[in-house]
C-alpha cells in the first residue's frame, strides 16, 4: 500500500470529489457563473483540508452542465491553495488524451504540491469528450486499455519504449518531469458491474469503484471479482487499495438531509441523465444498507462502517456538490464531516 | 397530460392509418389533452450508439425528447418476422434504461395474419416492462382485412380503438393520482 501512499494504520481515508458539474440550483432556478463555480471548488478544497479530509478529487467532462474540462488546471490551482490534502482526478478521461501529456501534467502537479498528486483514469460515462476530441466510440474498450497500459508503463519505467495502435511509438523516451518520489498512484475508475472491476484486477491497478446508490451489497461482487482477478494474475490483493465513491449529503437531522439533497439529486439526474431520481427509491436511501450517503451524521457513520466491513476499502470519496448545491450547504457538509464523521471513522478504523 | 402517438414503422400504411385514427379519436374525445403524432416514416433517425438521448442531433433528438416528455405513449407497431420492426426497436435502444418509469404505454398492432396475435405479449411487452412502463393490459390487434384503401373498415376495430384511447387516459390519470398520493407521504 505504501506505493500508493496509503497508510492503513490511519484508518479509512475520506475524500471529497467533484465532477465540476454546472447545474442550476433547482430551488432558485439560478445558475452561478462558471468562474464562481471554479473559484468555489478551490475554496472547498481549502475548507476540506482544514476539516482534516484526506483527498480532494476533480473530474473531467466535456459537455454542457460542466466546468472542469481542464481538470488538471483546476488541480494545479488547488495544489497552490492547499498544503496537505491529496489531489486526485475523479476521473481523467484517459481515452481522449495522450497518456504522455496526462503523465506530464500530473507529475507537474505532484512537484508543485510536494508529492500529493494521484491519477484516477476512466473511460468517461458521458460521450461528449469523444465527439469533441475526435475519438471514435467504436474504439471505446481498446483505446482505454492501451492508453492505461502505457500510462502505467510511463509510471514504472525511466526510459519508455512502446508501440501501440492509437499513439505514435516511443523509443527510449524520457517522460519529464518525474514526480517527486519517482512514481504516482494511478487508479482505475470502475462503474457498477464486475466486468471492468475484473479488468482492473488483471492489471494489478488500484480500483476506484462508483457505488452511487441502491443496496451496497450489490457492489460487493465487483470488489470480490477485482481481488480474485488480481490474485489470479499473481498480484497480492492486500497490496492493492480499493476506493468507493458515492453521492453524499449530511445534515443535523434525517429529515433535513432528505429535504436538502432531493431537489439537487433529482435536478442533477434530470439534467445529466435525462430522467429524475424516483422519490420511492430515495425514501429507502437512509437505510444503512443503501449505498447512497444521505442522512444524519449518525446514519452516515453507520453506513460508512457497514461498507467498510462489507468491502474492506481503503478510501471513501464523497460527492457533496452534485446538482447545483449552493456553497453554504457545501460548507455545512464539510463542517459536519470534519467535526463528527472523520473523528468517529478514525476511531473505529485506525489501528 | 401529454400523449405521444408513435407510428413505429418507416414503411407501409396499416400501422400509420391506425395510429392516425387513434390521434383523431383522442383529439375528439379529449381536446384538453395534448397529443403529438410521431410517424417514424417522416423522420431520419440514426441508430443508437449508447449516448444520452438528448446528445443526438436533428430528428433523433426531437423524437426521443418528445417521447421522454410524454405522460402516455400509444405505440403503433406492424409485425415484421414475428416481431416489432427494427425502427421501433431502435427507439427503445435510443432511450435510457428506465425511460418509461411513471409513463403509461398502450399498444396498437397490425399484422398480415391472425397467427401473430400474441406477438405483442411475447415480443413487445417484455421490453416495455423492462423499461418500467405502466402497460395498458389490452391492446388492439388489427389485420389486413380490417383495412380498405388506407381506411379502417371494421367497426369492431374502431370501437376497440376508442376504448384503448379511454383506457390510456384513465390509466394515466389513475397512476398520476396514486403517485401524487404516495409523494405526499414523503416529507422531502
Amino acid at each position: 500500500m505504501e506505493k500508493y501512499r496509503i497508510d492503513q494504520s490511519q484508518g479509512l481515508e475520506f475524500g471529497l470529489y467533484s465532477l465540476g458539474d454546472h447545474i442550476p440550483n433547482p430551488l432558485t432556478g439560478e445558475r452561478i457563473s462558471a468562474q464562481q463555480r471554479l473559484k468555489e471548488l478551490v475554496e472547498a478544497s481549502q475548507l476540506a483540508e482544514q476539516a482534516g479530509i484526506d483527498v480532494f478529487g476533480v473530474g473531467e467532462s466535456h459537455q454542457s452542465y460542466f466546468t472542469t474540462q481542464a481538470h488538471t488546471v483546476v488541480l494545479g490551482a488547488i495544489a497552490q491553495a492547499t498544503s496537505k490534502i491529496k489531489l486526485s482526478s475523479s476521473a481523467t478521461v484517459l481515452s481522449v488524451s495522450d497518456p504522455v501529456r496526462v503523465y506530464e501534467d500530473f507529475a507537474t502537479i505532484d512537484l508543485l504540491s510536494d508529492g500529493r498528486a494521484e491519477i484516477v483514469a476512466g473511460r468517461g460515462s458521458r460521450v461528449g469528450a469523444y465527439h469533441l476530441l475526435g475519438v471514435d466510440l467504436q474504439d471505446y474498450e481498446e483505446i482505454f486499455e492501451e492508453k492505461l497500459e502505457l500510462l502505467m508503463k510511463i509510471n514504472d519505467e525511466e526510459l519508455v519504449t512502446w508501440e501501440g495502435q492509437f499513439r505514435p511509438p516511443l523509443h527510449h523516451a524520457q517522460i519529464l518531469p518525474q514526480p517527486k518520489n519517482g512514481s504516482l498512484p494511478i487508479w482505475r475508475a470502475v462503474g457498477g458491474p464486475p466486468a471492468s472491476a475484473i479488468k482492473a484486477g488483471y492489471m494489478g491497478i488500484p480500483m476506484m469503484l462508483t457505488t452511487l446508490g441502491g443496496p451496497a451489497v450489490n457492489f460487493k461482487p465487483s470488489v470480490d471479482a477485482y481481488r480474485e482477478a488480481a490474485e489470479r494474475k499473481g498480484f497480492d490483493p492486500n497490496e492493492l487499495p480499493v476506493a468507493t465513491t458515492s453521492l453524499f449529503y449530511v445534515a443535523d437531522t434525517t429529515k433535513e438531509a432528505l429535504q436538502g439533497m432531493y431537489p439537487h439529486l433529482n435536478g442533477g439526474f434530470q439534467a445529466i441523465r435525462g430522467g429524475g431520481y424516483p422519490k420511492q427509491q430515495f425514501a429507502q436511501a437512509t437505510d444503512t444498507r443503501d449505498a447512497l450517503m444521505v442522512g444524519s451524521k449518525e446514519q452516515i457513520i453507520e453506513k460508512l462502517l457497514y461498507q467498510y466491513e462489507l468491502y474492506g476499502m481503503q478510501r471513501f470519496m464523497a460527492q457533496i456538490d452534485f446538482g447545483g448545491v449552493p456553497f453554504d450547504k457545501i460548507m455545512k457538509n464539510i463542517e459536519i464531516i470534519g467535526n463528527d464523521i472523520l473523528p468517529a471513522m478514525k476511531k473505529y478504523t485506525a489501528k | 397530460m401529454k400523449i405521444v402517438a408513435l407510428a413505429g414503422s418507416n414503411v407501409g400504411s396499416k400501422t400509420r392509418t391506425a395510429t392516425h385514427k387513434m390521434v383523431e379519436i383522442v383529439q375528439e374525445k379529449y381536446p384538453e389533452h395534448e397529443i403529438t403524432l410521431l410517424d417514424l416514416a417522416e423522420y431520419q433517425l440514426v441508430f443508437s450508439d449508447g449516448r444520452n438521448y438528448f446528445d443526438y442531433d436533428g430528428d433523433t433528438k426531437y423524437v426521443t425528447e418528445t417521447i421522454m416528455a410524454a405522460d402516455a405513449i400509444v405505440i403503433g407497431t406492424p409485425t415484421f418476422q414475428a416481431s416489432i420492426p427494427a425502427t421501433l426497436k431502435n427507439i427503445f435502444d435510443l432511450l435510457p434504461v428506465n425511460a418509461f418509469r411513471d409513463k403509461v404505454v398502450s399498444v396498437i398492432v397490425t399484422a398480415g395474419t391472425s397467427k401473430h396475435y400474441l406477438m405483442v405479449e411475447q415480443q413487445l411487452k417484455p421490453i416495455l416492462a423492462y423499461m418500467k412502463a405502466h402497460i395498458v393490459p389490452t391492446y388492439v390487434f388489427i389485420e389486413e382485412k380490417d383495412f380498405l384503401r388506407k381506411e379502417i373498415v371494421n367497426d369492431d376495430v374502431l370501437f376497440r380503438l376508442e376504448r384503448l384511447a379511454e383506457d390510456t387516459v384513465m390509466v394515466t390519470d389513475a397512476f398520476a393520482e396514486i403517485r401524487a398520493k404516495k409523494d405526499a407521504e414523503y416529507d422531502f
